[in-house]
């Protein structure tokens, strides 16, 4: 008999691959420890007020997360009001209407979006777009009764930070909705062309209940994406610390607070409150997180894979 | 359908027709509209100088941005170093090994966690743990914050890739006696190779673009680095400091540096793209 005297590789090469996997897992658990434990001053000095005040003021150490809670939503809340609609027509042009070389050249372009670096979309938000904003769409918008569109047309704020976050989550949600759009069998969809339904009408009606459990996931997605983006918002959204109805109006998120302010924090409970606004964030993208893979499970043991 | 005119219904669906088309016209004006700026801002500021000398100081005109260039690609490759293997391990795991295991699954769970943390978090994850201990910003720590955002994106991509391969390829192999690691290494990396190296180039086109991570642990300087534990100068973060300036020189040279990124990173993105299209071809 041949005795075998090479070892063998495998279980070490087994326990090596499964070392990278924990590792992937211990920063996870690393990543909320070190969040729990630098904002321990702040939770501990302001406790559950810390939400609720609007106060961000290093002077008399008093810091309150409520204005960029509320920036960071309101932001939020912008970008996906125009992000959604804008992303299911694009979806619906590259599926059902424009021929498959224009709807490919067309993706592909909708798709280098998301290439963009996030600091190219600040530079070119303050410098090219907020002017644009304040000469040529914020008069127009000011002529709007109503608390939202007051102030003066600075072209950087709130409005402006939720349009650029728009832009850059478009890609992602656009993608994802072409590909549910595709995924609709086309017998399901003949049917209903065959009773003589117009194209919009099928997509109404037959595509996009076919496909909301798909579409609401990607709209997680690109919510998930637009909370915690930082740079681009930074860039624009003004950088001030107090809650204002007017859309026009300098705000503040939570990702663009901490990119400002971070490496100034010299006092241990500016930077511990500082912390505890990452711990905030961590924990609203990992809520977003948590219900967009739920709800992505759901549909796709609905739809049948190919997600 | 409920008895609305027929006229009616066309109309609708012309102007939806219309609107959708308009859509995709927009996003794809709003690229060419960011491209363009960027191009024609940041060509004048891009000669010999800003590849070959350091930052003029505060105020002044002229020198250029050679160490954050070199900065920027140091920390990149420092941060595939680790980024990369570590990802392709975990992904082997989650192909190979794993399964449909609790333990598989709660790794595959935590990656997607991990793809959706903002990347800022990251950068307050890495100050600190790696900043605050060892007192000083350093070129370690950037690229350890970049590793961790590539860390997800190369395990799901290995992940997903290697599944692609057919399982009789793995039968066959380990039918002849081939170790599991030489088959997953030699045979099952040659078939998703492309596929693998497309979706690392997208990963590392990625983070080449990063700013956030980097404010807090980098950091960035106007000199040359001398050792890697010490605050490092990188584009993003230049173009951050530079464009908030008042200097015209400077917000000049934030143009130019985002024109080299942008350059860079959807050179980068183009060609990882354009192979995996070739390869579905």
């Amino acid at each position: 008999m041949r005795t075998d005297r090479r070892i063998d590789w495998d279980p070490l090469f087994r326990s090596l691959t499964l070392g990278g996997g924990l590792v992937l897992m211990l920063v996870v658990v690393a990543i909320f420890w070190e969040l729990w434990q630098g904002s321990q001053l702040s939770l501990q000095k302001f406790g559950w007020s810390f939400l609720f005040t609007e106060t961000w003021d290093p002077v008399s150490e008093t810091f309150g997360a409520a204005s960029t809670i509320y920036g960071t939503l309101l932001s939020t809340c912008i970008a996906m009001v125009l992000a959604v609609p804008l992303s299911l027509a694009i979806a619906l042009f590259l599926v059902e209407l424009a021929p498959p070389r224009l709807a490919a050249a067309v993706g592909a372009g909708i798709e280098l979006l998301a290439a963009i670096p996030s600091i190219i979309y600040g530079m070119w938000g303050l410098f090219v777009f907020a002017p644009f904003m304040a000469e040529k769409v914020q008069p127009l918008l000011a002529k709007i009764p109503g608390p939202f569109f007051t102030g003066p047309p600075m072209g950087i704020g709130m409005l402006s930070a939720g349009i650029i976050l728009a832009l850059m989550i478009l890609p992602f949600i656009t993608s994802v909705t072409r590909d549910i759009f595709r995924m609709v069998p086309a017998v399901v969809k003949e049917s209903a062309y065959g009773m003589g339904s117009t194209t919009w009408e099928v997509t109404r009606k037959v595509t996009i209940p076919y496909g909301i459990q798909g579409i609401v996931g990607a709209c997680f997605l690109g919510l998930g994406r637009a909370i915690g983006e930082t740079m681009a918002v930074t860039f624009v959204i003004g950088n001030r610390h107090e809650i204002s109805a007017s859309l026009f109006a300098a705000g503040n998120s939570i990702a663009s607070t901490l990119a400002n302010e971070f490496t100034e924090a010299s006092e241990e409970i500016y930077l511990s409150s500082l912390v505890e606004l990452g711990l905030v964030l961590f924990g609203l993208t990992l809520l977003l997180q948590l219900l967009a893979q739920w709800w992505l499970k759901r549909t796709r043991r609905r739809m049948g894979g190919g997600l | 359908m409920r008895g609305r005119s027929l006229a009616g219904r066309k109309l609708v669906d012309t102007l939806v027709r219309i609107a959708s088309a308009l859509a995709a016209l927009l996003g794809l004006c709003v690229l060419g509209w960011i491209l363009y700026v960027i191009l024609s801002r940041g060509i004048g500021a891009i000669n010999w100088e800003f590849f070959t000398e350091l930052p003029a100081p505060p105020g002044m005109n002229g020198g250029g941005l050679a160490n954050a260039i070199v900065g920027t690609l140091l920390i990149t490759l420092l941060a595939s170093l680790i980024g990369i293997p570590l990802g392709l391990l975990a992904g082997i795991y989650l192909a190979e090994f794993g399964g449909r295991s609790r333990l598989a699954e709660s790794i595959r769970f935590c990656s997607n966690l991990l793809m959706g943390t903002p990347s800022i978090i990251v950068g307050v994850f890495v100050y600190g743990l790696i900043v605050v201990p060892l007192g000083d910003f350093s070129a370690w720590a950037g690229a350890i914050a970049l590793a961790i955002i590539m860390l997800p994106v190369v395990a799901r991509t290995t992940e997903e890739m290697l599944s692609l391969v057919p399982n009789s390829l793995r039968e066959a192999a380990l039918g002849l006696g081939t170790p599991r690691w030489r088959t997953t290494l030699q045979i099952l990396f040659k078939a998703a190779g492309s596929g693998l190296v497309t979706g690392i180039l997208l990963a590392v086109a990625r983070v080449s673009g990063e700013t956030a991570p980097l404010l807090f642990t980098a950091l960035n300087s106007p000199f040359w680095f001398e050792s890697l534990n010490e605050p490092i100068g990188n584009l993003t973060v230049t173009i951050f400091n530079y464009a908030m300036s008042p200097y015209a020189d400077w917000q000049a040279k934030a143009w130019g540096a985002s024109l080299l990124i942008t350059l860079g990173v959807l050179g980068a993105t183009l060609l990882a793209r354009t192979t995996l299209w070739l390869r579905r071809k």
